[in-house]
């Protein structure tokens, strides 16, 4: 190893021509590589991985070192530090993904040893190999143990980082002491690191440490910074899950934050000149959730508020760096939390017009979220920001338009429901990835089923999002859908729902023409098609039953849409039958019946058998089975289930023991009682043991009805819902008889989840998870949600629609202009929010209807005036939005300073003027890293550089050295070029970056001399830039 | 409010570095930074350095080759973990000097005991750089 050291050193000062000290101390660093106990193997390993073009390459490599290292783990006496560098490698083959278990126990025995550096790697390797419920922690916790006691503070906080990780529930209270008495150690590192260590415990099991919240009090006042700071983060912790308890250390955090924020810490703990800025917005956090709600506290912290903001503010006209508005931020989220007086509210407003504005991505971002908390307090203030907004609803960034959408969804009203709900469809149609898919799904359901200002409306939303979801979707909302249409709005107008069927109808007869349609979907168009199919008499009853003969032709392999297929057929006939003609299938539905009459499936085949039934009934007999449009009928449930009385009676007569509820049989016995409360103990935040691994399969009447499967054929006869209360009464009886003959024992588990019929009544009756009551609030909670769908829908449209039909309709009809367009969906999203308001929403609207006067002879309000006034639509609606209602608020608050307002008004242009990319020269350094991703060291004179410009910059100085390379490096910039030759490649290398390289030349200065360095000393350690990854050698910063 | 795990991945997708705080198995792991790297390396620079992803949201930076990820739950501060970020790259700066992928690949350990210093249970304990450094540049220097 030696002779190896002194080898680079020699090849270095042979190269160095310049930047000797430089070069050395990249060479120490390779030096101390080899002093610290990294053998050539070591490296090698690292310059293998690090070279590996692809993953395939790395997995060989990393195999071969699972091998390597399997072999060479176990044998005896390995040294030390031979042992230390095997298992960094194991860490190396677990972070690329492979399993590392076999040399778990090496990591385990590593922190036994006496050297500090070996035992700190060995637990390093434990956390990040174990989980804190593995068997091997046990043989830790005696370590652990020993070390928290080491008169080597070191040694101390390694073992409490270690306790962070590792220490599970059971094993709290084996280290607990010890790290108490740690909280009054002598050295804060140890200090910080128990408290920390507590808060662990606190996050594991909270009554662990619920007797030690005097000592979190206590160490928040500890003399050092860091310490006080690490409080804090478990203070956040307590305080969000006991606020009251915590409301007298109000002034405490507020006295702290004060002086973070006046300067008063340790210059070491700034961060690019801001004193402690992570300290800051945690306090603020925990502020937040100490003031919400609670406008005594809240006062308490308005003075600090302030005090936070005035000093973080960027200079006027200045974006401000990132963690200035970080904290900036952090104070909208706690002002909009607390109970925040106006001038406050003032300036959250104003700081989110600024982030808003801003050329920034990542400043937009914040922005939008603080207009969502904003808009919370006062909803008029989005008014001023419907352009901001928009603009970043249409922006290419996946990430900006989505937090968008979110602020829209947050911001939804009847008036602007329908726009809103088009954008997030759209929005949909570009996802492929489910989880955001189901997740925009609910949100689009949601929306409509709270605001849909038309039936009509609203199932087409929900085909849209059937067709765009499919399978995503709920099975609950597909049945709510139906419920609609078979309830109607819920009035008696008769003739206003059949209009709404019959347009159902036709919208499905249209869908089924595409292709791949998602099962959820293709049941609702069978249920509907069958209920209502024919009812308007357009079609006959032959095309509806073709249809559905192809929908289940179509999908063989669906046996949910087959049911529905062959019901609907089923119901067609009935009512053809009822009606008193004569039914003939044509010749493709009997042969689907055949089919299905042999099918494996016994529930097709059961409805099969029953279509075939009917169509032997006589008409009377069908009308009473199935009577037309039978479906909006609600149906009396009889709970108590008297008719089973007698059944009960006879059978407590013969023997068989009494039923008990669940609760009731859980004091009697643990034995089978708990193996049949199983399934519900899980919910219950009991105490108790837990006996999962006895779960019986559920209770199977909900199953019989569950959602998923189509309804069960006979209650459908009478019903829409698949999940119909007759239904779960038949299934009760059927099940009782069955039960019966199977003896008392399995009665009692299987009626398991039956009304309680057999007990006595008792108090807890009401908890009852048993399936029937939970089916039943099930029930309830729909129909109530449906009527709650319905009322909002009776009151939205008579009032809302005329308001706002006209905006919609001329949106609809103008697409092209892009201007006019933005500022219609701004009105359409944004206008009309408060008839306070009612002139700044008109003025959104004005250019729109400036666009086509002709068709505003709907609208209520009194826009003639201001279409006179309107002759420059774009500019005028900047003017109106952030001019003229900036001074509309004082009235809602006093505190307002109008002048200042104007101020702030004036400085924005310039704000927007120095955001481009020349002004940069004047304002600070963090300025430049706005623009650009990499990021500038203030104190330093380097500037940050694309990756790009490094490659070329790596390459040229390559090429001075060693031209032989240059084309392997040529290959990877620009193939075109003729790589046979050298010089081609090399001249190809510094083309690349024509528009870089001149103005940033002096700048890279720097950094061309490290890398030139480290390029030449890691030749000699043998890692060859020039393979595959070049990258590995450039500084992180430029 | 807390962060879920720091990943260190090289602009191939390469891991580099990776510390969760919460337990997921080497499968769960692969796939979940097979999908976040795939998604983030695809960004432009323009773009906001803020992405979600399931359940996580994913914030990052990239330095040179290197890009540094860091997934957090709900609440958090987007921007403060955006300069968190830039606070660990600073400290690791000024551990190796001019730190660059090859740095943190030779002495995994350091830099993991960097971000143990830095990040505990998922929240941020430390960005004072002499305290963060003083116990690794002691023991350097016993050992």
């Amino acid at each position: 190893m030696e002779s190896w050291a002194s080898d680079i050193m020699k090849k270095a000062f042979k190269q160095g021509s310049q930047g000797t000290v430089d070069q050395l101390k990249t060479l120490g660093r390779e030096l101390a590589m080899g002093s610290q106990g990294s053998s050539k193997d070591f490296l090698d390993l690292v310059k293998a991985i690090g070279e590996s073009k692809s993953k395939a390459e790395e997995e060989r490599i990393i195999l071969a070192e699972i091998e390597h290292l399997k072999k060479r783990i176990m044998e005896p006496d390995v040294p030390r530090k031979k042992m230390k560098e095997y298992i960094i490698r194991l860490v190396y083959v677990e972070m690329l993904g492979h399993d590392a278990s076999f040399g778990y126990i090496y990591a385990v025995k590593m922190t036994h040893d006496d050297n500090l550096l070996c035992k700190k790697s060995g637990y390093l390797a434990t956390t990040l190999f174990l989980n804190e419920d593995h068997d091997l922690i046990i043989l830790i916790v005696n370590t652990m143990q020993k070390d928290l006691k080491s008169d080597n503070y070191l040694v101390v906080s390694a073992a409490l980082t270690a306790v962070c990780k590792l220490i599970n529930e059971e094993t709290i209270p084996a280290v607990l002491p010890q790290v108490v008495d740690l909280l009054g150690h002598p050295k804060e590192h140890v200090r910080k690191k128990a408290v920390m260590a507590l808060h662990r415990f606190h996050q594991r099991s909270p009554s662990s440490v619920s007797h030690l919240l005097i000592k979190f009090r206590q160490i928040l006042c500890d003399k050092d910074p860091s310490v006080m700071s690490a409080a804090l983060c478990a203070l956040f912790d307590l305080v969000l899950s006991d606020v009251k308890a915590f409301k007298n250390l109000t002034a405490s955090f507020v006295s702290i934050l004060k002086q973070v924020a006046e300067h008063r810490l340790p210059k070491a703990y700034d961060y690019h000149r801001t004193p402690a800025p992570f300290v800051q917005i945690k306090i603020l956090k925990i502020l937040a959730l100490l003031g919400a709600g609670d406008r005594h506290t809240s006062e308490n912290m308005y003075s600090v508020l302030l005090e936070v903001i005035k000093r973080s503010e960027p200079g006027k006209g200045e974006p401000g760096s990132n963690i200035s508005n970080a904290i900036l931020y952090e104070c909208i989220c706690t002002i909009t939390a607390i109970v925040a007086n106006p001038k406050l509210l003032g300036t959250a407003a104003e700081i989110t017009s600024r982030l808003l504005k801003s050329n920034n991505h990542n400043y937009k971002y914040m922005g939008i979220d603080a207009l969502g908390r904003v808009i919370q307090i006062d909803p008029d203030f989005a008014e001023q920001h419907q352009l901001a907004v928009i603009d970043c609803l249409e922006d290419e960034d996946d990430t900006l338009k989505r937090k968008t959408l979110d602020l829209l969804y947050r911001m939804t009203k009847s008036a602007n429901v329908e726009v809103i709900v088009e954008r997030m469809i759209s929005y949909m149609r570009t996802l492929s990835d489910a989880h955001t898919k189901t997740d925009i799904a609910s949100r689009i359901i949601e929306l409509a089923e709270r605001f849909a200002p038309s039936n009509q409306w609203f199932i087409q939303t929900m085909n849209q999002v059937f067709e765009l979801a499919g399978d995503l979707v709920p099975a609950k909302v597909a049945h709510d859908l139906m419920r609609l249409l078979a309830k109607g709005a819920g009035e008696d107008d008769e003739e206003a729902d059949s209009l709404l069927r019959s347009s159902a109808v036709e919208s499905y007869l249209q869908l089924l023409g595409e292709p791949k349609l998602p099962s959820i979907l293709l049941q609702v168009v069978c249920w509907v098609l069958g209920e209502y199919g024919t009812a308007d008499g357009t079609h006959s009853a032959d095309d509806i039953i073709g249809k559905l003969c192809d929908v289940a032709e179509s999908h063989p392999g669906d046996i949910a849409v087959k049911g529905y297929a062959i019901t609907a057929i089923t119901k067609i006939c009935a009512f053809e039958i009822g009606a008193g003609r004569q039914v003939q299938l044509i010749p493709e539905c009997r042969s689907f019946i055949d089919d299905l009459l042999a099918s494996h499936a016994t529930d097709l085949q059961q409805r099969a058998y029953e279509l075939q039934v009917f169509l032997g009934l006589t008409p009377d007999i069908v009308q009473k089975v199935l009577p037309v449009n039978g479906s909006g009928v609600d149906i009396e449930i009889d709970r108590e289930l008297p008719f089973l009385q007698e059944f009960v009676d006879s059978a407590l007569a013969n023997g068989a023991r009494p039923y008990f509820h669940e609760n009731e049989r859980l004091d009697m016995d643990s034995g089978i009682s708990s193996f049949v409360g199983s399934s519900r103990s899980q919910q219950e935040p009991s105490h108790a043991l837990r006996f999962e691994a006895y779960e019986t399969p559920t209770v199977p009447i909900p199953s019989g009805s569950s959602s998923t499967a189509p309804p069960s054929l006979l209650p459908d006869f009478q019903e829409a819902k698949p999940e119909s209360p007759r239904s779960l009464r038949n299934h009760l009886a059927a099940d009782n008889s069955q039960v019966d003959l199977l003896g008392p024992e399995v009665s009692r588990l299987r009626l398991d989840g039956v009304q309680r019929k057999w007990g006595r009544p008792s108090a807890s009756s009401q908890p009852s998870l048993a399936a029937t009551s939970d089916f039943e609030q099930e029930i309830e909670r729909r129909d109530s949600g449906v009527s709650e769908g319905a009322s909002s829908i009776r009151e939205n449209p008579p009032a809302a629609v005329p308001m706002y039909d006209p905006r919609n309709f001329e949106k609809k009809k103008a697409q092209p202009e892009i201007p006019a367009e933005k500022q219609r969906l701004a009105a359409s999203l944004f206008g009309g929010s408060s008839t306070q308001k009612a002139a700044n929403g008109v003025k959104a609207s004005k250019p729109a209807a400036n666009l086509r006067p002709g068709e505003k002879s709907a609208p209520p309000r009194p826009v003639t005036t201001q279409s006179q006034q309107a002759s420059s639509p774009l500019m005028d609606l900047m003017d109106m939005t952030s001019g003229d209602s900036f001074p509309a608020d004082p009235p809602a608050k006093p505190a307002y300073d109008p002048f200042k307002e104007l101020e702030g008004l004036l400085d924005r242009p310039s704000t927007a003027a120095s955001s481009t990319p020349a002004a940069p020269q004047t304002s600070s350094i963090d300025f430049m890293s706005l623009y650009d991703s990499a990021p500038v060291i203030s104190h330093t004179t380097t500037s940050s550089t694309s990756d790009t410009d490094f490659l070329s910059l790596d390459h040229t100085s390559r090429s001075g050295m060693d031209a032989l390379n240059g084309p392997q490096a040529g290959l990877m910039d620009l193939n075109e070029l003729p790589v046979t030759s050298p010089l081609g490649g090399l001249a190809g290398l510094v083309q690349p970056n024509p528009s870089s390289s001149t103005g940033l030349q002096e700048k890279k200065g720097p950094s061309l001399h490290n890398s030139l360095q480290k390029d030449a000393a890691s030749r000699q350690v043998g890692v060859t830039p020039t393979g595959a990854n070049p990258a590995l050698f450039q500084d992180l910063f430029g | 409010m807390t962060i879920r795990f720091v990943l260190l991945v090289n602009k191939q997708g390469q891991t580099r570095l990776a510390q969760y705080y919460e337990y997921l198995t080497i499968e769960e792991r692969r796939a979940l930074e097979g999908e976040i790297v795939r998604k983030c390396l695809a960004r432009p620079d323009n773009q906001c350095s803020f992405v979600e992803h399931r359940n996580y949201k994913i914030i990052y930076r990239r330095y040179a080759s290197l890009f540094f990820l860091v997934g957090v739950d709900g609440e958090e501060n987007e921007l403060a973990i955006l300069e968190f970020i830039h606070c660990v790259v600073e400290t690791m700066d000024r551990y190796f000097g001019n730190v660059c992928e090859l740095d943190i690949m030779f002495h995994l350990e350091k830099a993991h005991f960097m971000l143990e210093e830095m990040v505990m249970n998922g929240c941020i304990v430390e960005t004072n750089k002499q305290n963060i450094l003083n116990p690794i540049q002691l023991m350097d220097k016993t050992t």
